[in-house]
């Protein structure tokens, strides 16, 4: 496994910290004229979500993370794991409940994401930011109501709850944003 | 972002280049009249030296030198990390008080606040103790940030302060320990300095300057660098070293220069062990301060402040 120095810290390279993958957020060169360089170094847990502030030396090494991005496509789940393919080598992964627990309220069957592999298996998963699901269930509109920026919840397909106008129906297509799981518009 | 200061063409744009050139012409204005107000005379030394540094913790960019014809030549030359060395020498020749301002060179990883290549103020006043010397940094700083106010505090007060543990008593165990409550660190086991300077940026130093100039003085001895020794007013081992801040930003080092020849080559021979044990080859002292020192080092303070981050704060 390689190794990083802390002059090759930049934002977005993938370390390992206490055994678990991480991402540099943001790394700061600090310096008294006379003294000891450290960098002080913003960092994400991979594993976790896990957000925090850890400074090193530096010209210290750390152990990098073999961690890859890759688009694959969601088959299916079973009781355990979520399974994505990978469209050219039609390779299959199971990605684990932690691994796509941010992408599930909208993920769907067919659906192209982005896979975070860490040592061959599924870290995270990253769903397009705009994905089109169906509303499964959602209260009649009322007739009439023009009220400008009424809302009403609708239940999509995958599970997810989201704010709709009035006149959205059942099975109507919706296009969301993944990022805010906000309605954007009929699809 | 010190490179947006107006030595730098390629981090202009033509929005605010003409604006930030006239800033810092007239801030050099500023400081060339208060030195010939003050009598200190304007000098100008070389970048280019034979030697580099025994800081361990300075790096010096070097060039091929394109002139060897026999194998006593030198192979490489050293572009200076401050003009140091050579004001000394100055100094050493009967000089009197002098400044110049001038790049120098490091290789520190660029940042926010780092560069490779940065403009550097300094001066040596004949018979100025430390304390002389601070009044001096701020009756200059006054001329460019007129009615900021003056605070001085000692490198223990400020620690037992912002960091709650007294750095001139506590051992490197009680140090890290403290480190460690605060700060994720990756590593364990290192010398006293370096947990207090660790202390120092994590800590203590956005705490300084937020209300015009603070003066951080009378460093631990360890720290000493170029500066005499003395005692604190507990009777404390101390340097004469102070530094300046504001903002939170460090801009300016200076001591009440050691002169004392043996002294000062004892601390470079333990700054050549200090780099041998971490692993960087140790360096010949130059050759240029050796005869300076041995000539004689007038009574004299010197400081050097960094003008590209004075620049950014004006």
């Amino acid at each position: 496994m390689g190794t990083y120095s802390t002059n090759e810290f930049k934002n977005g390279l993938k370390i390992i910290i206490e055994g678990d993958p991480c991402n540099i957020v943001d790394n700061e060169v600090v310096k008294p004229g006379k003294g000891q360089a450290f960098n002080r170094v913003r960092l994400k847990n991979l594993k976790t979500g896990r957000a925090w502030e850890k400074t090193f030396k530096s010209g210290e090494s750390v152990e990098a993370a073999d961690v890859m991005e890759t688009n694959m496509e969601y088959l299916y789940c079973d009781d355990e794991f979520w399974y994505f393919m990978d469209p050219v080598t039609f390779e299959q992964v199971p990605a684990s409940a932690a691994a796509i627990e941010e992408a599930k309220p909208f993920l769907k069957e067919q659906e192209k994401c982005i896979i975070t592999l860490w040592n061959g298996a599924p870290l995270t998963v990253t769903l397009p930011n705009f994905v089109e699901i169906a509303v499964g269930e959602t209260d009649p509109g009322l007739k009439g109501d023009t009220a400008q920026g009424a809302t009403k919840p609708a239940t999509l397909v995958t599970g997810a709850v989201v704010r709709v106008p009035l006149f959205i129906d059942e099975g109507e297509v919706l296009k969301i944003d993944t990022r805010t799981g906000e309605y954007v518009s009929r699809a | 972002m010190i490179e947006k200061t107006g030595a730098n063409p390629a981090a202009l744009n033509p929005q605010n280049a003409a604006q930030c050139l006239a800033k810092r012409a007239a801030t050099l204005a500023s400081i060339r009249q208060y030195f010939a107000e003050q009598t200190v005379l304007e000098v100008e030394t070389p970048l280019l030296g034979q030697y580099p540094v025994t800081d361990p913790q300075l790096e010096n960019l070097r060039v091929d030198n394109p002139f060897v014809t026999s194998p006593d030549d030198v192979k490489y030359l050293y572009l200076a990390t401050s003009p140091e060395y050579s004001m000394k020498q100055l100094l050493s020749l009967g000089s009197g008080s002098i400044y110049q301002i001038t790049k120098a060179f490091r290789q520190d990883a660029p940042g926010r606040l780092h560069a490779m290549e940065f403009t550097m103020l300094e001066w040596y006043r004949l018979d100025y103790d430390m304390e002389a010397l601070i009044d001096d940094v701020a009756a200059l700083i006054h001329r460019l940030l007129p009615n900021i106010g003056v605070e001085k505090i000692s490198y223990r007060d400020a620690f037992i302060r912002y960091a709650k543990v007294d750095p001139l008593i506590a051992s490197s165990d009680e140090l890290e320990a403290i480190v460690k409550q605060n700060i994720d660190v990756s590593f364990s086991h290192q010398s006293k300095d370096v947990w207090l300077d660790l202390l120092l940026t994590h800590c203590v130093e956005q705490n300084l300057g937020q209300k015009g100039m603070t003066f951080l003085f009378d460093y631990p001895a360890s720290q000493s660098a170029l500066a005499r020794l003395g005692t604190d007013s507990d009777n404390k081992k101390i340097a004469k070293r102070f530094e300046l801040y504001i903002n939170g930003i460090e801009l300016a080092n200076g001591y009440h220069e050691l002169n004392d020849a043996v002294e000062q080559r004892q601390r470079f021979e333990a700054d050549n062990q200090l780099r041998l044990q971490t692993g960087q080859p140790a360096h010949e002292i130059d050759a240029g301060l050796a005869e300076a020192l041995d000539r004689g080092l007038p009574n004299c303070a010197g400081v050097a402040l960094g003008l590209d981050r004075l620049l950014l704060l004006l």
